[in-house]
C-alpha cells in the first residue's frame, strides 16, 4: 500500500539533496507499521509518531500521524497522550513539520518510506539506537514498540521485526534500493 | 484523543452516526470527593464534567441546571458553592441528615436525524442546543428521507452517605433509563459482587449493555473495561477487581416508542466508590 503524504515526503527527501558517504543516493528507509483492526464499540484511528533514539535518548523525528485536519488544530490538543514521543522532542516541535507531520491511518499495513539522505538520517552518527513506534488511540490504549538497530543498518541482519499486542501489529524495517 | 464538537455526549451523536447500541466519546460524570462519611453534618465536595479520561475533565463543564439533590428524607437540597469552570463545574453539599442521599442529573426529549435535499446529514435539536419537544412538529420534515426519530432518555448520577445508608433515594420515578441497586452504592468492597437492576420507564431493561471503566484511565495503557450485559429481568453483576472510583455507563434501545418517536433508546452513567476490604 502507497502513501500520498509518504511518497511526497520521499521527494522532498530527495530534492534536499543532501551528499552522503556511504549510502547510495536513492536508497531509504522502510519502516512497515501495522494497525490491528479492533472489535470496539467506538472506533477512532490511533495517532502514531515514529522516532529513532540514541543511546543518549537524542531523537531523530521519522514521521507522526495526527487529526491534522480539525479546524483551529484541534487535533493537536491530543499529541502529548503519545506521551514518551511527546517527551523525546515531540514538545519541542512545531505541528505541523513538513516530511514528518501527516494524517492518521485506519486499520491495515502502512509503508513509511525515508531516503537516508535526507538531512536527519544522513546526520546520524553510527551507533546503536532504538526504533520507537508509539501508538495511542481516543478512548483507547496506547502501546510503545521497540526495535534495537545499529546504524548504518546492517543488511545481512534486515529485516527487522518487532510487534505490538494491542493497538500495534508488525513493525517491520528493511532498506529499499 | 480528538474530534467532537462541544456537546456531543450531551447530543446523542451517536445516533446520527447510524449506530444502534454504541458507546459515545464522552462520559458526562459527576464524582463526590468521599462517598462514605461520618461525623455531625459532613462536607462532600463534587467535581462535574464531560470528558474522555475518566475522571479528568478534559472536554466540557457538565450543565448543571438540572442536577437535584434528594436527601435521605426525600427532600431536594440545594448545590452550595456552585461554581462553573472551562472544563468542570464543583460544588459541594452538607450531609445535615443521616443515610443517602442522590445527586442526579436527568432529561429527556425527542431526538430527530435526517438526510436533506442535498444528501447532507441534519439533526435536530442541533449540535450542543436543546429544543422543546413542542417544536418538532415544525422544526423536523416529515417525509425527509432517511428520517429517524428517537425519544432519548438520558440520567447520570451518584450517591453519598453520612452513616447509616438507607435506600428511599434508591427507588426509581419510572422515567427513563434508570439504575436501581440491589447492593448498596454506599456499600462496594474491592473483590465483592454487587448486583444492580436496570430499568426502562419501570419495567426490566433487557439486554441493556453496561460498561464499567476504573478511574485513572491517564495512568495506565488500557481502558480495562469491565462489561455486563443485562437479564430479561433487567439485573447484573460486577465483581470489583480493585478499590477505587469507577465510571459506570449503561445503554438500552427498543422499539417501543410513543409517536413521533420509531425508537426509545436510553444512555445512563453513574459514579462508584469501591473501597479496599
Amino acid at each position: 500500500m502507497h502513501i500520498k503524504p509518504l511518497q511526497r515526503l520521499r521527494s522532498l527527501a530527495l530534492v534536499a539533496g543532501m551528499s552522503v558517504t556511504g549510502w547510495a543516493q536513492a536508497e531509504s528507509l522502510q519502516v512497515s507499521i501495522e494497525i490491528p483492526r479492533l472489535k470496539v464499540a467506538e472506533y477512532h484511528k490511533p495517532y502514531v509518531a515514529v522516532w529513532l533514539e540514541d543511546e543518549s535518548r537524542r531523537a531523530t523525528q521519522l514521521a507522526v500521524w495526527y487529526d491534522v485536519h480539525m479546524p483551529n488544530d484541534e487535533g493537536k490538543k491530543w499529541l502529548k497522550d503519545l506521551r514518551q514521543w511527546w517527551r523525546r522532542g515531540g514538545r519541542s516541535l512545531d505541528m505541523p513539520v513538513d516530511g514528518i507531520t501527516s494524517a492518521t491511518y485506519g486499520p491495515g499495513e502502512h509503508q513509511l518510506e525515508l531516503a537516508l539522505d535526507r538531512e536527519q538520517l544522513a546526520a546520524l552518527k553510527p551507533g546503536s539506537y532504538r526504533l520507537r513506534v508509539e501508538a495511542a488511540r481516543e478512548v483507547g490504549g496506547r502501546e510503545l514498540v521497540e526495535i534495537p538497530l545499529t546504524w548504518p543498518l546492517d543488511k545481512s541482519a534486515l529485516p527487522l521485526t518487532g510487534s505490538g499486542n494491542t493497538e500495534l501489529g508488525a513493525i517491520r524495517v528493511a532498506l529499499l534500493p | 484523543m480528538k474530534r467532537n464538537v462541544l456537546g456531543r455526549a450531551l447530543l446523542a451523536a451517536v445516533i446520527s452516526a447510524g449506530v444502534a447500541m454504541q458507546a459515545q466519546a464522552h462520559r458526562m460524570w459527576i464524582l463526590p470527593s468521599a462517598t462514605v462519611l461520618s461525623g455531625e453534618s459532613p462536607y462532600v465536595t463534587f467535581d462535574a464534567a464531560v470528558s474522555n479520561t475518566i475522571f479528568f475533565p478534559d472536554h466540557v463543564a457538565l450543565p448543571m441546571e438540572q442536577v437535584a439533590v434528594t436527601a435521605p428524607s426525600g427532600e431536594q437540597v440545594p448545590l452550595q458553592n456552585l461554581a462553573k469552570g472551562h472544563y468542570r463545574s464543583t460544588f459541594d453539599l452538607q450531609l445535615k441528615e443521616e443515610g443517602t442521599y442522590k445527586v442526579s442529573r436527568a432529561s429527556a426529549g425527542l431526538r430527530a436525524f435526517w438526510k436533506d435535499a442535498a444528501g447532507k446529514r441534519q439533526m435536530w435539536p442541533g449540535r450542543g442546543k436543546s429544543a422543546d419537544d413542542a417544536e418538532f412538529a415544525t422544526a423536523v420534515p416529515k417525509d425527509a428521507k432517511d428520517l429517524r426519530v428517537i425519544y432519548d432518555y438520558r440520567r447520570t448520577e451518584t450517591f453519598v452517605t453520612a452513616g447509616n445508608p438507607t435506600s428511599e433515594v434508591l427507588a426509581p420515578t419510572g422515567v427513563g433509563l434508570e439504575l436501581v441497586p440491589v447492593t448498596h452504592p454506599n456499600d462496594l468492597y474491592a473483590g465483592e459482587i454487587a448486583e444492580f437492576k436496570l430499568l426502562i420507564d419501570g419495567e426490566p431493561a433487557k439486554n441493556a449493555e453496561v460498561v464499567l471503566i476504573p478511574g485513572g484511565t491517564r495512568y495506565r495503557d488500557s481502558q480495562n473495561e469491565i462489561t455486563a450485559k443485562a437479564g430479561s429481568d433487567g439485573l447484573f453483576s460486577v465483581t470489583w477487581p480493585a478499590a477505587g472510583r469507577y465510571f459506570m455507563e449503561a445503554e438500552y434501545e427498543d422499539d417501543k416508542a410513543k409517536a413521533p418517536a420509531t425508537k426509545r433508546h436510553g444512555v445512563y452513567s453513574a459514579t462508584f466508590e469501591v473501597l479496599p476490604l
